[in-house]
């Protein structure tokens, strides 16, 4: 991924900093004429002509498969065009990889960044354009020069520590010190929030301002409308691979930004009828989780889940979720603690996945394609995913085919999962798609208990809307629903109650009615407030 | 049946000699490729080419035999004893064409069967092998273990007691499969293995595999005996002898005679009195065989064909 | 970026193939001329050896067997996501299973006896990838390593059984008596005379309709049932397996068993149809072969049958071919063989993506001309 042509080495090192901006003539820092990209016969981008100014945050949104990310990577040269022209600075370029798009001054931060984690801050931005053989006099000019710049834009990171021992805030730093490094002037952020607390973000924000007052270009691409809000001048909406509407940001709204985005109308807030939890439906006592190394992933998290109530459990990626979701649904053994299912114990029992889900046990996992479906298979193969030994589905050890495909197509209408189509490849529908399938194969097994991971990840505007419904449909109707999920937006909408988890460990509780989210935002990052209420 | 012909046909009537090698392939410096070369002086000697075939797969050997006796084979020599079976049904498919299988007995009226006494041979390599010894340890690689292997095993063992009678021999088999008998690699480290245990003369019986048994005997300053071909000439100076098995004079008999008319079916039996087998002496072992321990040899060798001394023979169970 | 751009079905079973199999040949033909023999008669030589004549057919057909059994026992481990290179040892194995029943009961009547040999056959081939499956279930003990290891160890008990106890008293070679005539498979010219059609003598019997029903049985397991589907989801996706509560340890002991019966039918059609009698080494390399059948065939049956009637077709073209052209000896065929396995079955998609943006191409310009 990192450059290695000789021109980006040479860049890498004429230190003697032109100023930013500055460089080529005149014209603005990135023009798109007329870009075309076709896979098949789906336009991927068509006729697609934007202009980025210097000195500017530019946001790019648009629904999931809009072309968006097929955009960004035909002008980081990972695609190629089948027609029209990339201009830098007026200057026509031609970026067939991504060494010539360092070269023309372009860097990306990539959502899952290209860092190697047992290299430090330095080591990773020399990465590829080390030059010379001296590595050792290179890296302590690459240091000075990091420096400067992390001082210049407010990118203070640990520059000899190991990338692995950062956290994800700090690893984006050095994903765009390293982006700096090679001169990039026009920068392309791709979902930068994804992985980020809201004070996190908060500071990514200050230093994306930094940047676009030095004169660099900066393209924001997401789909989190209030971001496009908070930080934007220029806001560019694509749908169906074309751009539908440019406007200056401070001269629009929202609510119009998502209608473009959608191309029709957005329901307003999510109304939920006031809880009215029942009993108990799960429990969890003091429950520890180790991974694979055995490291305590998960410690002391108790808490109960009562029918008629959707808990929402809040949290930065990677503290601990994943692996109380896999315990929860029997995947992963728990090193200690008890979980209780309508009563049940089920950790001491050693009760599995398979046994859980015959108990009423739900399980909408966080990772998609890494779990929840299997990726060669069809929608109806997959469609009966954790229920193929249903009686319903079998004679003898036979499957009943006609059946499977038979209530695939029932689901996909009861759910309205576009195209219609039972055979087709799981891969060839859209993430909303897919999920909203994962979501009707759990609800259909008539489970008292559903867990769900990152509902919405992946999955477009018009989707997240079904789902959330979806969601809040079956809290009236009695079930207990677990949400997980890092988008707090999410949770705040979703949730009656809200657990906060940071370190494997549950850090507060709050009513959803007395839930801010500066409050959520500070249990999250670790700073401890009163803790559970 | 097959639309085309080859050039190497004669029309019927014609003497057609033909041969079927087994997996070892007729390049492996020993036991395949003394029948090959038997066939070659043959050729050479008369202007009668041959037909030959090496096979790759059990159920080639059969396949070949008919294939070549379809096309006017007058007489077919099936080398190994693997080939047994597959004579036995080609033969009785065949009654006008001439079979001879080498180390193997097939009871067939069309059929001659040629077998070694390989124990005498071994034997002479075995009283060789402790007459060089100082260590009073010798070794023997066998390729996989079958009857003729332990044939081959007995022989040597008994002659070695003869001289010595207080000397180990130390006994390893390459393998399960017939990749044992093409894995040089394995027999330097089985001979190297025994070396190091203190032998210092190791006896192949194993094809192609011997040839790394005689190149690690090379490189350590050690002994080694050859097996089937006379192959002192591959290290000279390092081998001792060779156990010569003459397979290429059973190929040549078999088809001089069957040219000349003089061919018959039935059992040969060639030991040391038939010059069937016999251990080697030339120019290229001289240096390590002293001329007493030959005259010891030629002693014992004179004995076994008068029958004074007996060699025992490894029975199969 | 990924390659989610997929091939027209047509393109991808049937183009594909073709184009592989075609630049394997070329290339072979290069190796021929190199050696001084024409390439086209060469080729010529081979087809017409494997295809030209009702024996040629036959031993094809014969060799296909084998190359069906081994491949459908590949495929099954490899739709479950394991790498079962042991079939090999599994063959033999079962091949003894199926050689001890003959030999015990050999007298009594065809239909006592065949399908007894094939519940051993099966039995045999099973119990040697159990143990391997078992060491990969319980212990981790990876299933590539052990399964390589369990075929020395099939072939130093076959050895040591057929030199010690198993041999005809007074042999050399290290075989066991002729089996029964109760214990022979009928060879399909029999067959096929009983029926009244004239068929040249091959080895070619009535294994093959097995190998050819098991080929239906496996599609049927594979694709049909729930044990099949719950395979491939721990073939295809792991996690997704253990989430759908699917015990990775079943799938591995139940896919390797059955996988290992299928191996054990290689027992039937080479000491039953051809051999009638144990011997040395008789699965020959249809394991390791099966391998590439099952590559070329992409794990399915109908894929496996047509790559296993090539390899059969390559085998007795390939014996042919060396037997009328002599300086192409039994080492340059193995050499063609191998090319073939090399770029139909190893390197099967290397014109995956060339051909897919000749595809595009043609479809533009097409496009572009009409309208």
């Amino acid at each position: 991924m990192n450059g290695s042509g000789g021109s980006a080495t040479e860049r890498g090192f004429s230190a003697s900093a032109v100023p930013a901006g500055a460089r080529g003539a005149s014209g603005p820092a990135l023009e798109l004429r007329g870009i075309e990209k076709r896979f098949g016969t789906v336009y991927a981008n068509r006729a697609i002509s934007m202009v980025v100014e210097r000195g500017s945050v530019h946001g790019l949104i648009g629904e999931n498969g809009a072309g968006k990310s097929t955009l960004m990577n035909i002008v980081y040269g990972f695609q190629s065009a089948d027609a029209g022209e990339i201009l830098v600075n007026g200057r026509a370029v031609v970026i067939g990889a991504p060494e010539a798009a360092i070269a023309a001054g372009i860097g990306m931060v990539h959502q899952h960044f290209m860092l190697v984690e047992t290299f430090t801050a330095v080591e990773n931005a020399v990465l590829g354009v080390e030059g010379g053989l001296q590595l050792a006099g290179g890296l302590a000019r690459a240091r000075r020069e990091l420096a400067r710049l992390a001082g210049e834009y407010g990118l203070e990171v640990p520059l000899a520590t190991p990338v692995a021992e950062l956290t994800v805030g700090l690893r984006q730093r050095v994903e765009i010190l390293k982006a700096l490094y090679r001169r990039a002037d026009i920068l392309i952020l791709d979902e930068p929030t994804a992985v980020l607390t809201p004070g996190e973000a908060t500071a990514l924000f200050g230093i994306l301002r930094r940047l676009r007052s030095e004169g660099k270009a900066v393209i924001l691409v997401t789909h989190k409308l209030r971001e496009i809000m908070a930080i934007t001048d220029r806001v560019t909406v694509m749908r169906q691979g074309a751009i539908v509407g440019e406007f200056v940001t401070r001269e629009t709204s929202v609510g119009a930004l998502a209608e473009k985005m959608m191309g029709r109308a957005v329901g307003g807030p999510l109304e939920k009828p006031p809880v009215q939890p029942g009993g108990t439906r799960l429990a969890v006592r003091d429950l520890e989780v180790r991974d694979g190394q055995g490291v305590v992933r998960v410690r002391r998290v108790s808490f109960d889940l009562r029918a008629g109530e959707i808990v929402g459990l809040a949290g930065v990626s990677g503290n601990g979720q994943t692996e109380l979701l896999g315990a929860l649904a029997g995947m992963l053994a728990p090193s200690k603690g008890t979980i209780s299912l309508g009563g049940r114990e089920l950790v001491a029992a050693k009760v599995g996945p398979r046994e859980r889900r015959r108990l009423g046990l739900a399980h909408v996992p966080e990772d998609r394609l890494g779990m929840g479906v299997v990726a060669g298979f069809s929608a109806a193969a997959n469609a009966i995913l954790g229920y193929h030994d249903r009686p319903r589905y079998t004679r003898g050890p036979l499957l009943r085919m006609a059946v499977i495909r038979e209530e695939c197509i029932q689901k996909m209408a009861v759910h309205d999962v576009r195209p219609a189509a039972p055979d087709l490849r799981i891969t060839a529908f859209s993430g909303g798609n897919q999920q909203k399938l994962v979501l009707a194969r759990e609800m259909d097994g008539e489970p008292s208990v559903l867990l769900v991971g990152q509902p919405t990840r992946g999955v477009d505007i018009g989707a997240i809307e079904f789902i959330h419904r979806r969601l809040v449909a079956l809290r009236d109707a009695g079930k207990a629903i677990l949400v997980v999920s890092v988008e707090l937006e999410e949770i705040l909408g979703l949730a009656d109650r809200i657990l906060v988890m940071n370190g494997g460990e549950i850090v507060g509780e709050v009513a959803r009615g007395e839930a801010t989210e500066a409050q959520l935002g500070l249990w999250m990052a670790g700073v401890s407030g009163e803790g559970r209420g | 049946m097959l639309a085309f012909v080859s050039p190497a046909l004669r029309a019927a009537g014609d003497f057609l000699p033909a041969i079927v090698f087994d997996f070892g392939g007729k390049f492996d410096r020993s036991f395949n490729q003394s029948a090959s070369e038997g066939a070659e002086r043959f050729k050479k000697e008369t202007g009668v080419a041959y037909r030959e075939f090496e096979i790759t797969n059990a159920a080639q050997r059969e396949q070949a035999m008919a294939q070549l006796a379809k096309r006017g084979a007058t007489i077919i020599v099936a080398v190994g004893f693997t080939q047994a079976s597959a004579v036995e049904k080609v033969a009785k498919q065949f009654p006008q064409v001439k079979f001879t299988i080498v180390d193997a007995v097939v009871d067939l009226p069309n059929v001659q069967s040629v077998n070694f006494r390989e124990q005498e041979s071994s034997y002479l390599c075995g009283m060789a092998a402790a007459l060089a010894s100082k260590t009073g340890k010798v070794g023997f690689v066998g390729g996989m273990d079958i009857p003729l292997i332990r044939k081959f095993a007995l022989g040597y063992l008994e002659g070695a007691r003869r001289v010595n009678p207080q000397v180990e021999v130390f006994q390893n088999m390459t393998g399960t499969t017939p990749a044992a008998w093409g894995d040089p690699t394995k027999g330097a480290e089985l001979a190297r293995s025994q070396f190091g245990r203190g032998a210092d003369v190791v006896f192949h019986a194993a094809g192609a595999t011997g040839l790394g048994v005689m190149q690690a005997a090379k490189d350590l300053g050690k002994l080694s005996i050859g097996c089937d071909s006379n192959q002192n000439y591959l290290q000279p100076g390092s081998v001792l002898t060779s156990a010569v098995k003459r397979v290429d004079v059973a190929v040549y008999t078999a088809f001089k005679s069957a040219r000349e008319g003089k061919w018959r079916a039935g059992p040969i039996v060639l030991g040391l009195a038939e010059q069937g087998v016999d251990y080697a002496l030339d120019e290229h072992n001289r240096s390590v065989m002293s001329a007493k321990m030959a005259e010891a040899l030629n002693a014992a060798k004179s004995d076994i064909i008068s029958g004074k001394l007996k060699v025992a023979e490894y029975r199969t169970p | 970026m990924s390659r989610s751009s997929a091939l027209p079905r047509w393109a991808e079973w049937g183009l594909l193939p073709l184009i592989n199999l075609g630049v394997a040949l070329a290339l072979a033909g290069g190796v021929v001329a190199v050696l001084g023999e024409s390439p086209w008669v060469a080729v010529k030589l081979l087809v017409a050896g494997a295809f030209g004549s009702q024996e040629g057919i036959g031993y094809t057909l014969y060799y296909a067997t084998n190359f069906i059994f081994t491949g459908l026992a590949v495929a099954v481990a490899y739709q479950a996501g394991l790498f079962n290179i042991g079939v090999e040892g599994q063959a033999y194995v079962g091949g003894l299973g199926v050689g001890l029943v003959a030999l015990e009961w050999g007298e009594a009547h065809p239909l006592l006896v065949l399908p007894l040999a094939m519940l051993a056959g099966a039995l045999g081939g099973a119990a040697w990838a159990w143990l391997p499956a078992w060491l990969q279930a319980r212990r981790g003990s990876h299933i590539v390593i052990t399964t390589i290891m369990f075929n020395f160890l099939a072939s130093a008990l076959v050895t040591y059984l057929l030199v010690n106890v198993l041999i005809k008293p007074g042999q050399q070679s290290p075989e066991t008596r002729e089996f029964g005539p109760g214990a022979m498979m009928p060879a399909m010219h029999e067959v096929l005379g009983a029926g009244g059609i004239a068929f040249a003598a091959s080895p070619w019997n009535i294994a093959f309709g097995l190998a050819l029903m098991a080929a239906v049985a496996v599609w049927v397991l594979i694709w049909r049932t729930r044990w099949g589907y719950a395979w491939r989801v721990a073939g295809e996706n792991p996690t997704a397996a253990i989430y759908a509560g699917i015990a990775p340890a079943r799938v591995i002991i139940g896919s390797m068993v059955i996988s290992g019966a299928l191996a054990g039918g290689l027992g039937l059609n080479e000491l039953l149809g051809s051999q009638h009698r144990i011997l040395i080494d008789f699965p020959g390399g249809a394991g390791f072969v099966g391998i590439a059948v099952a590559l070329m065939g992409r794990n399915h049956p109908a894929g496996i049958v047509a790559a296993a009637v090539l390899f059969g077709g390559l085998y007795q073209g390939g014996a042919q071919l060396s037997f009328d052209l002599p300086r192409i000896n039994r080492d340059m065929v193995v050499v063609i063989q191998g090319l073939v396995i090399l770029i139909c079955g190893a390197l099967g998609d290397i014109f995956h993506a060339p051909l897919l943006a000749m595809l595009h191409f043609w479809g533009r310009a097409r496009r572009s001309a009409t309208g």
